[in-house]
C-alpha cells in the first residue's frame, strides 16, 4: 500500500521544511565524515611527521600498520552504525513532525 | 583429466601436469555458475526482471550480492600482489575500497534510492530533465566499466595461466598464454549474463561472496598456523638496520626470533624492496617517480635530490590515491545500479552498513597472503606479467605441500575456486550494468524507443555479446599493468565524473544540467586522459611485442624522469581533477542559473524528504498530469 498522498498545500510543501530537512540530514552526514575524515587524512600526516612513533612496534606489527591493516575497519563500522541509527531517528521525527502540523490544522 | 592430443604428460607427476584439486575445485565454481545463470534464464522474463531483479531483493541477500560483486579481483588477488609488492602503501587499497562505502552511505545512498529510477542515466535525466545529459552519462557508465573490466581479465588469465602452468604442448611449449585464459573466461561469463541477466546474478554474486571470505579465510588461518602468525612474518620485516647487517650478514638471511616463534624467512631476491622501505609508509609505490627521475640524474646529486623531494611526493601521491578511492566508490556504475533493488530508503542504508562489515571483514586478510608470501616465496618478485606477485593468493598454499602432502593443493584449489568467483562475479555485474546502459539506454530510448519487449530482451542478449568481445580485446592488452593498479585508475575516472554529478545534484538545488555536464566531463575526461597516458608508457616499457605496440610512447617515459610531479599527477589524477569537476560544477551553475529546473523544490522533496509522506506518488502524477497536457 503505497502512503496517501499529501494535499497540495500541505506544511511539506513549504520553503522552510525543505530548507530544515536538508539542512539536518546535510549535518549529520557532515558530522560522520568529519570523524572519519580526521582518522582517514591525519594517518598519512602522523606517518609524515612522527615517523618513530608510528613504527613503534605492537606485537610484531608496526604501529601504523596496525591501524590501517587491522583496527581500521572497526571504525568505520562505529560510524557507520551510529549514522544510520541516527538517520533513521531523523526521518521518524521529521514525518512525525509533519503529522502534527497536520493534525493542528 | 586431460588427455588431448596436443598435450603430452608433463614430468612432475600430475596428469597432464595439471593439478586434479585445483582443476576440480575451479571447474566446480564455473560449472556452478554457469549452472545458477541457465536455471534463473527461465524465472526471468520482464525487462524489470534482468534490470533491477524486479526490486525484490532482501537486506541481507542484496548486501551479500553488493559484496560479492565489489569484491573483485583487485580485492582477492591484486592486493595480496600489491602488497608483496610495494608493502605499507597497497595498505591505502583495501582500506579506501572499505571506506568509500562509508561515503556512499552518508552522502548520496539514501537519496538516491528515493528518487527512484533504474540506472544513473535515469537519475541524471530525471534530476534536469535533459535526455542529452543522459547521453552524456550512458558514456561514463561505458567509460568506466572498461576500466574496471580489464583487470578482472588480467586475474582471469592469471589464474587460468597458473592453473594449466605445467602442461606440455606438441611442440615443446610450456604452460597456457596469457590470453587463452583472458578469451576462455570471457566467453563463459558474456555467455552467462546474456542467458540470465540479473535475477541470476544477484543470487550468484551473493553466494560468491561467501565463497570469497571462505576462500580467503581458510588458508590464512592454515598458513598462520603453519608458519607463524600476522604480526609475527610483519615482524620479521625490520625498520632499521639490523646490527648483524652492519657486521656484514645481510638481513633476512638468517631466522628472525620472536618470543615463542621463529620464522624461517627465504633469502630476498635481488629485485625486492628492502625491508625498511617495505615495511614502512612512502615505500616503493608511492616514490616510484621520483626515484626513477633521481636515477636520471648524476650519482653526486641523487641523495640530495631525494632527501628533499621523496617524503613530499610520496604524501601528494597517498592522498591523490585516497581521494580517488574513496570518491570513486562512491561512482561506481555497477555498485549503484544495485540500490535500486532495495524496497526502500531505510533498507538501502541498512543495505550498505551490512556491505561495509562483509567487505570489511574480508580485507583484512588479503594482506597477510602479501606479508607471508614476501617471506616465504621471495621468487615471485623475479616474475613478471601473469607469473609476478598478483599470483601469491592462488600459490602461496602450495608451500604447505612439503609438509602436509595434498593439503597445499586443496588450498591452492581452494583460493583458485575463489579467484574464479572474484573475476566472475565482478566481471558479470559491469557486463550487466555496461550491457543495461547499451540496451535501456541506447537501444531502447534513442534509437528505437518504440521497440516492443522481446526486441528489448533481444537488444540485451546483443549488447552483452558486444561488450564482452570488447573487454576481451582489452584484457589481452593488460598482462603487464598490475591488477590493483587499474582498478585504482578505474575509481579515479568515476571519482572525477559521477561522484560529483551525484554528490553536488542530490545537495545543491542550484546545479544546472550544463554546469553538472561540464563539470563531469572536464572532470572525468582529464582522469581518462591522464591515466591512458600512464598506462601506454608503462606498456612501452615492456621488452615483449606489447612493448613495440605501444613503442611510439616510449619517450614519453623520459618526460616522466624529467618531471616527476607531473608523473604523479598523471598516474593518481583524483587530487586535480576532483576538484576541477567541482569547481566546474559550482562556475558554470552561477552562471547558467536560469536553467535551474523549474520544480526543483519538488525534486529535492523526493530526494530528501522520507518515504512515508509519500512525495513520490504526488510527484509521479504531476509529472503524467504535466505529459497528458
Amino acid at each position: 500500500m503505497p502512503p496517501p498522498t499529501p494535499p497540495p498545500h500541505d506544511a511539506v510543501h513549504s520553503e522552510e521544511f525543505l530548507h530544515t530537512l536538508m539542512r539536518r540530514q546535510l549535518k549529520l552526514s557532515i558530522a560522520c565524515a568529519m570523524a572519519f575524515l580526521v582518522v582517514l587524512l591525519g594517518l598519512p600526516l602522523a606517518n609524515y611527521f612522527a615517523p618513530e612513533l608510528m613504527a613503534t612496534r605492537i606485537f610484531g606489527f608496526t604501529l601504523t600498520w596496525l591501524v590501517l591493516g587491522v583496527l581500521f575497519f572497526p571504525a568505520v563500522w562505529a560510524i557507520s552504525w551510529i549514522f544510520i541509527r541516527r538517520s533513521i531517528w531523523l526521518e521518524e521525527d521529521e514525518v512525525r513532525q509533519v503529522k502534527n502540523h497536520r493534525e493542528e490544522n | 583429466m586431460v588427455n588431448s592430443p596436443l598435450l603430452v604428460a608433463a614430468s612432475d607427476g600430475f596428469l597432464g601436469g595439471i593439478d586434479p584439486w585445483i582443476f576440480g575445485f575451479s571447474f566446480i565454481t564455473v560449472a556452478m555458475t554457469l549452472w545458477m545463470g541457465f536455471r534463473s534464464a527461465k524465472t526471468s522474463k520482464t525487462a524489470s526482471d534482468f534490470f533491477v531483479a524486479g526490486r525484490s531483493v532482501s537486506v541481507g541477500w542484496n548486501a551479500s550480492a553488493i559484496s560479492g560483486e565489489y569484491l573483485s579481483a583487485a580485492s582477492f588477488m591484486g592486493v595480496a600482489g600489491m602488497v608483496m609488492s610495494s608493502g605499507y602503501d597497497a595498505l591505502w587499497y583495501p582500506v579506501c575500497y572499505a571506506c568509500g562505502y562509508l561515503f556512499l552511505l552518508l552522502f548520496i545512498a539514501g537519496p538516491l534510492r528515493r528518487f527512484g529510477a533504474y540506472t544513473i542515466p535515469d537519475f541524471a535525466e530525471g534530476r534536469y530533465d535533459s535526455p542529452l545529459f543522459r547521453k552524456i552519462a550512458v558514456c561514463f557508465v561505458l567509460f568506466i566499466g572498461f576500466f574496471y573490466t580489464m583487470p578482472q581479465m588480467k586475474g582471469a588469465g592469471t589464474t587460468l595461466a597458473y592453473i594449466f602452468q605445467n602442461i606440455t604442448w606438441a611442440d615443446g611449449s610450456h604452460g597456457l598464454p596469457y590470453w587463452v585464459g583472458v578469451v576462455v573466461v570471457g566467453a563463459v561469463i558474456t555467455l552467462n549474463v546474456a542467458l540470465g541477466g540479473m535475477k541470476g546474478i544477484t543470487l550468484v554474486q551473493a553466494i560468491q561472496y561467501w565463497i570469497k571470505v571462505f576462500a580467503i579465510s581458510l588458508p590464512v588461518f592454515i598458513l598462520m598456523s603453519v608458519y607463524g602468525f600476522y604480526g609475527l612474518h610483519i615482524g620479521a620485516n625490520q625498520t632499521q638496520v639490523p646490527v648483524a647487517a652492519v657486521a656484514g650478514v645481510a638481513a633476512g638471511e638468517t631466522g628472525v626470533s620472536a618470543p615463542g616463534h621463529t620464522i624461517e624467512r627465504k633469502p630476498l631476491v635481488e629485485k625486492a624492496p628492502k625491508d625498511t622501505i617495505w615495511v614502512s609508509p612512502f615505500g616503493p609505490l608511492t616514490t616510484k617517480a621520483v626515484n626513477a627521475a633521481a636515477a636520471a640524474l648524476p650519482a653526486e646529486q641523487r641523495p640530495a635530490y631525494l632527501a628533499e623531494h621523496q617524503r613530499p611526493y610520496s604524501l601528494l601521491y597517498t592522498y591523490s590515491l585516497i581521494i580517488a578511492l574513496v570518491c570513486g566508490t562512491a561512482g561506481l556504475p555497477h555498485i549503484l545500479v544495485r540500490f535500486y533493488t532495495n524496497p526502500d530508503g531505510v533498507a538501502a542504508k541498512r543495505t550498505t552498513m551490512w556491505v561495509m562489515i562483509l567487505i570489511g571483514v574480508f580485507y583484512v586478510f588479503p594482506p597477510i597472503f602479501g606479508v607471508i608470501g614476501r617471506n616465504l616465496m621471495p621468487d615471485l618478485y623475479l616474475g613478471v606479467g601473469s607469473k609476478g606477485t598478483d599470483k601469491v593468493v592462488l600459490e602461496l598454499p602450495t608451500l604447505l605441500s612439503a609438509k602436509y602432502g595434498v593439503l597445499g593443493s586443496i588450498l591452492s584449489g581452494i583460493t583458485c575456486a575463489g579467484a574464479f568467483a572474484a573475476f566472475m562475479s565482478t566481471f558479470s555485474g559491469l557486463l550487466v550494468s555496461m550491457t543495461g546502459a547499451l540496451a535501456h539506454d541506447v537501444y531502447g530510448r534513442m534509437l528505437r524507443p518504440k521497440s516492443n519487449p522481446t526486441e528489448r530482451m533481444i537488444a540485451f542478449k546483443v549488447a552483452a555479446v558486444l561488450i564482452g568481445a570488447v573487454a576481451i580485446t582489452l584484457g589481452c592488452f593488460v598482462e603487464f599493468l598490475e591488477i590493483n593498479f587499474m582498478v585504482g585508475q578505474a575509481f579515479a575516472i568515476a571519482a572525477a565524473s559521477y561522484f560529483p554529478l551525484l554528490f553536488m545534484s542530490v545537495w545543491w538545488r542550484g546545479m544546472t544540467m550544463k554546469g553538472a555536464a561540464t563539470g563531469m566531463l572536464t572532470g572525468g575526461l582529464c582522469a581518462l586522459f591522464a591515466a591512458a597516458l600512464t598506462n601506454f608508457s608503462t606498456l612501452a616499457l615492456d621488452k615483449g611485442p606489447m612493448g613495440k605496440v605501444f613503442a611510439g610512447f616510449a619517450p614519453l617515459n623520459g618526460f616522466w624522469a624529467q618531471h616527476p610531479l607531473l608523473r604523479i599527477l598523471a598516474e593518481q589524477p583524483a587530487i586535480w581533477t576532483v576538484p576541477l569537476a567541482l569547481a566546474l560544477m559550482v562556475v558554470v551553475s552561477k552562471l547558467t542559473v536560469k536553467n535551474v529546473p523549474g520544480d526543483i523544490r519538488m525534486k529535492m522533496l523526493v530526494l530528501h524528504a522520507p518515504e512515508k509522506l509519500g512525495l513520490k506518488q504526488e510527484y509521479i502524477q504531476e509529472q503524467q498530469a504535466g505529459a497528458g497536457r
